[in-house]
């Protein structure tokens, strides 16, 4: 099922050692067999073809690549692959079910809070953990857990909303629920 | 019974963005995320040094890695005339190093192969030998005598400058400061800042030997230069050559030029013929693709005591690296510098240029600025704070005792531009309302006499938006005009392409929203598509915040030309003559019985099932639109901080904005370019720099030494509008997109030096980070950014 890492150990001159992992991905077990120097960030994106999460900088600065990680947040640029082994990963793919999107996809789209896109799927995983430790947060609050995430397009204020848009509407949810 | 256009996400309406859909399910398209087969992977070597002869290149360890395919070097690529190419101003460039590096970063080979990984790890097998040269960081070194020459490859360059080029009038101006009480003076550095998008550049290559046709994915801003420059540059027909800028993450000028990259991952497909995939780390984006800025700008202003400028002098020295490779129009060799003072009344005014080689990397792209707008508006408004103080004048009055007053329009400036529209005045008054500015002093003098450090800045600045008009403005010969094709279908739906390509912008967003405008078909009937040279008309691309001037006027005009056939259209389908026909949003009427009507998609359908005898079937219209002006756009910014004396700390109290673009299609996206800009000043008068030290090192090749601001510093912004409307734009629009990055570094430092200036200091070079700020406040003096190399 991926053709990079299969095709490096299929080269008649390579000698590479493969290591066998097993990834939930968004709820499904993802079985792949991968050098142990691959990147977590390019087994989700040229591996899985889960091209929703980008690398932006290479030095775990940008946040990009954030996604999920058993429900932290964490960058997936400096996680070796075979670090996941055994863990549960959440990208922004596995934020919308097949007919609703994400109350923080939403809102953002709702509140302008993106425009070039490419920091937008790292801004909502971001988001997601923030949310489900603090479904109310203070702006203050909201600027601290997206420090990580860097964007170039839109100044921040319309993410702030926007998350603060979806906070709202997940807490109305939650109480039509109750 | 015409449609409501707001709610048919016509002009006006805050429509939600179309291309968010894909965006926020993290499904955007992105060049790094398209896959083909058989596709190789590239990676560059850089050079480490930043001057430097070329002894030799071992390549053998790197040919024995398994899986690679090819290994590149400067002498495979002379052997194909590809080691040089031009640059956008009439330069050339290194494709891969051939006698020597000029700058650390340059490219000095590429290794092709199975994947990223195996090619990262051949590239560090290949061996260079170099032989270290004099390094040259700035126009100081590269003009003194017996300076190392940089460019040795060239003929008829026998020194390190460029060019000397001059405008105005010097005659005027020397008797303008002849007849002057008061002479202000500003020596200012306005640094090297790189415009890092995001994504950094790449592109995938696909040359097809059996059809001969070239297909190349890339990280563009302008897909049809790119097309034209690799037909020059590679040799091959410009029909068999299709560019594709699929969605951009980010471009702010960087993803203007042609780069080495590209060149060589096109060799590399027609030598391997397969795909071949190259893309930058984010070092490399960041040591090796256009930066903007690093200009020494001088001024000199010739002041009445009643506050009246007299005149002003400027002279500039930029550094444009090894390569001059600035995007601008070819008549200007300082991009728009000579727009300074655009908004002001100033009679007399002359400017003088010198630009240098240096061993650092290319510059002088328009980093989200219409050509060295960004540092014509930052010297304008530094000026202009100098000059206040040295009158003894407030900042507020003494500005607008010299703004354009609105009944001088058009407006004849010193340097030849001719502006059009603007309230200038009115967008002085709503920002001092807005900040407070009518009690600010007593609350600055409260406050000091607690030991608070408070201050307020103001910037003004109307910029010339939206190149060209095709008489002035053109790039390598071709002139800046734009293009629109729109097609209406059978059922009213439609497809709107331009030449245009957007980049966060909302293209697709806004450019149905006018059409929705002239026509009535609903925004979300009408699919919106750039980037492809294949399908889309010829256009100059995006920067320089002309999209919206050039492009939108485009689309207005297509379909105006749309509509204007539908009206025959509907004389036939009431069978009443044209000339009895009157129209309203989305529907032809006859005049004087308004019951008696058709829709614009009656229209349509008419257009492929029922037209007129002798009419051409089909509802479509391609227009190219050349604007008789610039637009230009006005900004009135007020900035108010606190400086903390114990650490040099600034923070932002209140920011207001006053913006008058025009007409807004879509105010929600405006604000959001606005927003934009704004974090983006406060950047680089706050953190955002780069930097060489003596050896050439550049300090600031990654996101920890380049500093880019986050959600938890960047301020909040006050956004407020006044709206004049552009007299010669179809829809009264004005550019926006880079308003807020040209006006905003002014306003923050002039606040800055506004809350500190009472100690002697007139001036610290951006950035006006703590230490810098601290420095001032301790010793009293100016802070200069200027060489000797400061390296914090």
């Amino acid at each position: 099922m991926t053709s990079l890492y299969n095709e490096v150990a299929a080269d008649p001159g390579a000698d590479v050692p493969t290591r066998r992992v097993s990834i939930s991905v968004n709820g499904e077990k993802r079985t792949v067999d991968v050098e142990p120097r691959l990147l977590l960030a390019h087994l989700l994106r040229q591996g899985l073809g889960l091209t929703g999460t980008h690398t932006g900088c290479d030095t775990t600065n940008c946040g990009a690549c954030t996604v999920l990680f058993d429900g932290r947040p964490i960058k997936s640029c400096t996680m070796l692959a075979v670090q996941a082994d055994g863990h549960e990963v959440e990208t922004v793919e596995g934020l919308a079910s097949a007919s609703e999107l994400h109350p923080i996809q939403e809102g953002f789209k709702e509140c302008h809070g993106l425009q070039c896109g490419y920091c937008t799927p790292g801004m909502m995983m971001a988001t997601k953990a923030l949310l489900e430790k603090n479904p109310d947060p203070t702006e203050d609050e909201v600027r601290w857990a997206l420090s990580g995430n860097l964007c170039r397009c839109t100044g921040y204020q319309n993410i702030v909303k926007s998350v603060l848009w979806a906070a709202e509407k997940m807490r109305g949810d939650e109480g039509e629920e109750a | 019974m015409s449609v409501d256009e707001i709610k048919i996400g016509g002009m006006g309406a805050s429509r939600r963005r179309v291309e968010d859909n894909r965006f926020i399910r993290g499904k955007g398209k992105y060049v790094d995320d398209v896959v083909l087969p058989g596709m190789l992977h590239m990676e560059i070597l850089r050079a480490d040094v930043a001057h430097a002869r070329i002894k030799s290149i071992d390549t053998s360890a790197a040919w024995e890695v398994p899986g690679v395919r090819l290994v590149l070097t400067g002498e495979t690529m002379a052997a194909r005339n590809l080691a040089w190419m031009p640059t956008l101003s009439y330069d050339t460039q290194a494709v891969l190093a051939t006698d020597k590096v000029r700058f650390q970063g340059q490219e000095v080979a590429a290794v092709i192969a199975d994947d990223p990984y195996i090619a990262k790890d051949a590239c560090a097998k290949i061996v260079v030998e170099y032989e270290s040269l004099p390094v040259i960081v700035n126009p100081d070194q590269a003009a003194a005598p017996g300076a190392a020459l940089i460019r040795d490859d060239k003929e008829n360059q026998p020194t390190n400058k460029i060019f000397d080029w001059e405008i105005g009038d010097k005659a005027g101006t020397d008797r303008a400061f002849e007849e002057a009480d008061v002479i202000s003076t500003i020596d200012l550095h306005y640094p090297r800042s790189h415009p890092s998008p995001l994504e950094p550049c790449g592109s995938i290559a696909d040359y097809d030997r059996a059809t001969g046709k070239l297909t190349v994915y890339m990280t563009t801003q302008a897909p049809h230069i790119i097309r034209a420059a690799v037909a020059m540059v590679a040799e091959l027909p410009e029909h068999q050559i299709r560019i594709i800028s699929p969605d951009l993450g980010g471009g702010f000028g960087n993803k203007v030029p042609v780069y080495p990259g590209y060149v060589i991952s096109i060799l590399a497909s027609i030598l391997t013929e397969r795909p071949v995939k190259w893309i930058e780390d984010k070092t490399g984006n960041l040591i090796s693709t256009g930066f903007g800025r690093d200009v020494y700008l001088q001024g000199q202003m010739a002041l009445r005591k009643d506050g009246k400028i007299l005149g002003m002098r400027m002279h500039t020295i930029s550094d444009h690296g090894a390569f001059f490779s600035d995007a601008q129009p070819t008549k200007f060799k300082i991009g728009l510098m000579h727009s300074t003072f655009a908004c002001y009344d100033v009679p007399a005014a002359h400017l003088t240029s010198t630009g240098y080689y240096t061993n650092k990397a290319p510059g002088g792209v328009a980093y989200r600025c219409s050509f060295r707008v960004t540092e014509a508006m930052f010297f304008q408004e530094r000026m202009m704070h100098a000059a206040a103080n040295d009158l003894g004048m407030d900042q507020a009055e003494f500005r607008r005792v010299n703004l354009v007053k609105d009944d001088m329009f058009p407006y004849r400036t010193a340097f030849g531009f001719l502006t059009d529209s603007g309230q200038y005045d009115k967008c002085m008054q709503v920002g001092m309302e807005a900040i407070g500015y009518a009690t600010f002093k007593e609350e600055q003098e409260e406050a000091r006499k607690r030991g608070r450090l408070l201050g307020i800045g103001i910037s003004t600045m109307t910029e010339p938006l939206g190149a060209g008009n095709s008489r002035e403005y053109d790039i390598l010969g071709i002139k800046m005009f734009d293009s629109a094709e729109l097609r209406v279908h059978m059922s009213g739906k439609a497809i709107l392409r331009t030449g245009a390509k957007t980049q966060g912008q909302g293209h697709e967003t806004t450019w149905a929203q006018i059409v929705a405008h002239e026509l009535g078909i609903p925004a979300d009937d009408i699919v919106v598509e750039e980037g492809d040279t294949d399908t889309a008309p010829f256009g100059m691309g995006t920067y320089a915040s002309r999209s919206t001037p050039v492009a939108g006027a485009a689309v207005a005009m297509a379909a105006r030309k749309v509509r204007a056939k539908a009206r025959k259209i509907a004389a036939h389908l009431l069978e009443v003559s044209e000339e009895d026909i009157e129209w309203e949003l989305g529907r032809f009427y006859v005049r004087g019985n308004h019951d008696r009507g058709v829709t614009i998609q009656d229209c349509a359908l008419a257009a492929y099932s029922n037209m007129p005898d002798g009419m051409e079937p089909g509802l479509e219209n391609v227009s190219y639109y050349d604007p008789p002006n610039l637009t230009w756009p006005f900004a009135a910014y007020f900035c108010k901080v606190e400086v903390d004396p114990a650490t040099g700390v600034w923070d932002v109290l209140n920011f207001v904005a006053v913006d008058d673009c025009g007409v807004r299609i879509n105010p929600m996206i405006v604000e959001g370019q606005v927003m934009g800009g704004l974090t983006e000043a406060y950047a680089m008068a706050n953190m955002q720099y780069i930097t060489f030290d003596e050896a050439g090192n550049c300090i600031g090749s990654n996101y920890m030494d380049y500093l880019l601001p986050t959600a938890w510093e960047t301020p909040g912004f006050e956004l407020h509008e006044v709206v004049t409307p552009c007299p010669h734009h179809p829809i009264g629009a004005k550019g926006v997109g880079e308003c807020a990055t040209v006006a905003g570094p002014a306003a923050f430092v002039n606040a800055v030096m506004n809350a500190i200036e009472h100690t002697g200091v007139r001036n610290i070079d951006m950035p006006l980070q703590p230490n810098r700020v601290f420095e001032a406040l301790q010793t009293g003096q100016d802070v200069s950014g200027m060489p000797p190399v400061r390296v914090e």
